[in-house]
Order: structure tokens, then C-alpha cells, then sequence
């Protein structure tokens, strides 16, 4: 049986472990309601944009952008999305596992990886694949600038046909309770449906609608990125919030456990000396 | 008869990746068009245009308010302009100080053109964004 005093020292270092959980939950419930914001003040921007491209689409005939362009793919560009910090429960590992599954899918292309997020980096650095670029340590401040070198990395890339495919591994943010894997191609971008109908409005085009679309392009992609990086985010801090919540709970199970051993311990320990006395006493 | 069907306020939505810029009923507004400024009253014709650095200003009600915008698009609609652009300050927002370093950065960089490493092209870019900052913000302390 335990000594009292071991079991004591063991409910008060279980006790502060459950205020750090405690805190990190806190600290990513706060967070992840300026991240949700975040993403929400993006929509309008990214919204405008699709329309915008839409009719500027249905404006001209040779829709042909090398940013369109599709071709075989033998050397494909995957660009991971995880987390700097661990303790999110199942986040970055479910990211890594899909990862891998693409790769051992896509044997036959020759695959680098871009990876934002210190986990991913971490992971693949010692594994056989070829990291191109890293950007670590974005997400305590992150903002649209951290987007852009990311997508002019990656369509500076696919124009120099130095890559056939662009694909973004990230989680999307679901709810507060789901993280989704998403897998999606970035580049080539898939082609721009033109906008149709009544909605169609005649303009007067201050540039040729052509050279319009073709600016366009490059800013849809950083915004994806940018969108990417948000779900991202907001998918982090979800998954630390729920993963600090289960292991604050945890704590409290494993105190009232053992408190109630402890009582137990030391009820027993009283039990015995009363034996003791009494037979003590009915030997003399 | 058309006269009649004229809106006479445009709702002008300034958004940016980060957030909405401005959301506003105004009578007027101008942008900077990447050939030139652009002027807009209500019923204008639908036009789309690429933005440069420039001055944004428009006029809603009795009040008139300046933001410096970097490149983007335009999009104009009788009763509506649509504007996207990366950054949007608003003229008592800017940090005068930091884009007087900014414009003194990019001159700087502009009079090494003959170092390999200096990219003229973003050093110039620096420098219209710096220079439209500076004057959209001198309107506001004036």
C-alpha cells in the first residue's frame, strides 16, 4: 500500500498539470473565436473576386493562362499545412497519414513539398522527399502578406514548369468538434466557369478583359492560399481547444481517484491502530 | 425618362482580404485606375478597371474621407462600386512616420539600380504605395 504522503504529492502535481490544460484551453477558445472572425472577413473579398473572374471569363474566348494550363504530371508540388505546435490532439498526425497516402498513391511522380507549419517540416525533414521552401512560425500572427510569397512561390513554380501540380494538404475547419483533411489542387487552377445569363452585365472595360483576367488569377491564388491557411488555423485551435478539454476532464477523473484512494489509505491506516489498541488491551 | 430611374447614391463596399474597408451610401468617388484617376457619380455606367497605388476618396453625406488603397480592381455599377484591394488605410490611420521610411527605403534601393540584387520592380512598387500613403494622409493632418 502507497504511503499517504506519495499519494498527496501525486493528486497536487496532477492538480497543476490540469491548470496548464486548463489555461491552453482557454488561451485557444480565445483565439479561435478572432480566427473564426478572420475567416469570415475574407468571404466578401474572396466572393468578389470569383465573380469578378466569372464575367470576365465569359468576356473572352481564349481562356488559355499558363496558370490553366494542364499537363502530365510527372513532378507534383504538394504544399502541407500544419501546425507549429503540438498538444491538438490528432491534427497534425491525421495531415502527416494523408500525406503519406498521397505519396504512396502518386509513386511514380517525383514529389517536393512546400511545408508551412514546424510539424510537417519536422517530419519530412528527415524522410526521403525534397522540402523546397518552409514557412514556419506564421500562424501567431497571421495575415494576408504571409499568404503572398507562399502563392507567388508556387505559381512562379508551375510558369517556370519547374512542377506539373500544385496540391494543398490542409484541415478545413468544420465545426469546433471536426477537422476535415482536405486535399485539393491548387495549380493548375481548375477552369473558371464563366458567368451566364441575365447576370451577364455589359461593361467598359478600362483594360482589354484579357489582360483583367490574367491579373486576376495570380490574387485568386493567394487568396486560396490565404483561405487555406485560415481553415487551417481556426482548425488548430479547435483541435487544442477539444484536445485541452478531454485532458482537463482526464485530470479531474484521475484526482477524484485517487483522493478517494487516499481516503481510503488512510482510513485503513486508522482501522489499524484501532485494532491494535483493542487487542492490545484484550491481551493484558 | 432615364433621368428619372437615375439612383442618386452609390453603395460603395471597399474589401480587403482582412476585412471590409468601408461600407458606406456616398454621392462621390474617385479611385486611382491604373491609367488614371477615375471619378464616379451615381449612374455611371458598368465599368472594370485594374487599380494602382493611389487615393481613394469619396463623399458620403456632408463628409469626406481619403484612403490610401495599393493595386486591385474596380468595379462600378450604377448604384454600386465594388472596390478590391489588398490594403486599405484610412487617412487618419496611417503611420506617417513609417511610410516616410518606407518612400526613403525605396529611394534608396531606386538609386542603387545597377546592383544586381535590388529588384526595381518592387522597389518602385514600394514607392508609389509609400508616396500614396504620404499624400492621402497629408490631406488628413492639413
Amino acid at each position: 500500500m502507497a504511503a499517504l504522503i506519495d499519494i498527496r504529492r501525486r493528486i497536487r502535481s496532477v492538480k497543476s498539470t490540469q491548470q496548464i490544460t486548463r489555461a491552453m484551453k482557454m488561451v485557444a477558445a480565445a483565439r479561435l473565436r478572432r480566427a473564426q472572425e478572420r475567416i469570415f472577413n475574407a468571404r466578401p473579398y474572396a466572393n468578389e473576386m470569383m465573380s469578378l473572374l466569372s464575367s470576365a471569363a465569359a468576356r473572352i474566348t481564349d481562356r488559355s493562362h499558363p496558370l490553366l494550363a494542364e499537363r502530365p504530371i510527372q513532378r507534383q508540388l504538394l504544399v502541407l499545412v500544419t501546425a507549429d505546435r503540438g498538444l491538438c490532439g490528432a491534427f497534425n498526425t491525421n495531415l502527416i497519414r494523408a500525406t503519406q497516402a498521397y505519396l504512396d498513391e502518386h509513386r511514380e511522380r517525383e514529389t517536393s513539398i512546400i511545408a508551412v507549419g514546424r510539424k510537417g517540416r519536422d517530419y519530412f525533414a528527415r524522410r526521403p522527399v525534397k522540402i523546397i521552401g518552409e514557412h514556419v512560425n506564421i500562424f501567431g500572427r497571421l495575415e494576408f502578406a504571409q499568404a503572398q510569397p507562399i502563392a507567388k512561390s508556387i505559381i512562379d513554380l508551375y510558369q517556370e514548369v519547374k512542377v506539373d501540380s500544385v496540391d494543398f494538404i490542409y484541415n478545413e475547419f468544420k465545426s469546433i468538434m471536426t477537422q476535415r483533411v482536405m486535399v485539393e489542387r491548387y495549380l493548375p487552377i481548375k477552369p473558371i466557369v464563366p458567368a451566364s445569363g441575365e447576370s451577364l452585365v455589359d461593361y467598359i472595360y478600362e483594360q482589354p478583359p484579357l489582360e483583367i483576367f490574367s491579373h486576376l488569377l495570380p490574387r485568386y491564388v493567394e487568396i486560396e492560399v490565404y483561405r487555406a491557411l485560415l481553415e487551417s488555423q481556426a482548425a488548430e485551435l479547435a483541435a487544442r481547444m477539444t484536445a485541452m478539454e478531454a485532458a482537463t476532464n482526464n485530470a479531474r477523473d484521475m484526482i477524484d481517484s485517487l483522493t478517494l484512494y487516499m481516503n481510503r489509505v488512510r482510513q485503513a491506516a486508522i482501522t489499524r491502530e484501532i485494532i491494535e489498541v483493542v487487542s492490545g488491551a484484550a491481551a493484558t | 425618362m432615364a433621368e428619372a430611374t437615375l439612383p442618386t447614391e452609390i453603395q460603395l463596399d471597399i474589401v480587403t482580404p482582412d476585412r471590409l474597408a468601408a461600407h458606406d451610401a456616398v454621392t462621390w468617388v474617385t479611385f486611382p485606375g491604373k491609367d488614371g484617376y477615375l471619378g464616379v457619380l451615381p449612374g455611371h455606367a458598368p465599368l472594370l478597371t485594374e487599380l494602382g497605388a493611389g487615393e481613394l476618396e469619396y463623399t458620403s453625406g456632408n463628409a469626406k474621407h481619403s484612403l490610401a488603397v495599393d493595386g486591385g480592381f474596380a468595379e462600378v455599377l450604377p448604384d454600386r462600386v465594388i472596390v478590391l484591394v489588398q490594403t486599405a488605410e484610412r487617412a487618419e490611420d496611417i503611420d506617417v512616420e513609417r511610410a516616410e521610411k518606407a518612400k526613403e527605403r525605396a529611394e534608396d534601393q531606386l538609386k542603387r539600380f545597377s546592383d544586381p540584387e535590388v529588384d526595381l520592380q518592387h522597389a518602385q512598387e514600394a514607392l508609389r504605395r509609400a508616396i500614396a500613403r504620404l499624400e492621402t494622409a497629408k490631406k488628413y493632418h492639413a
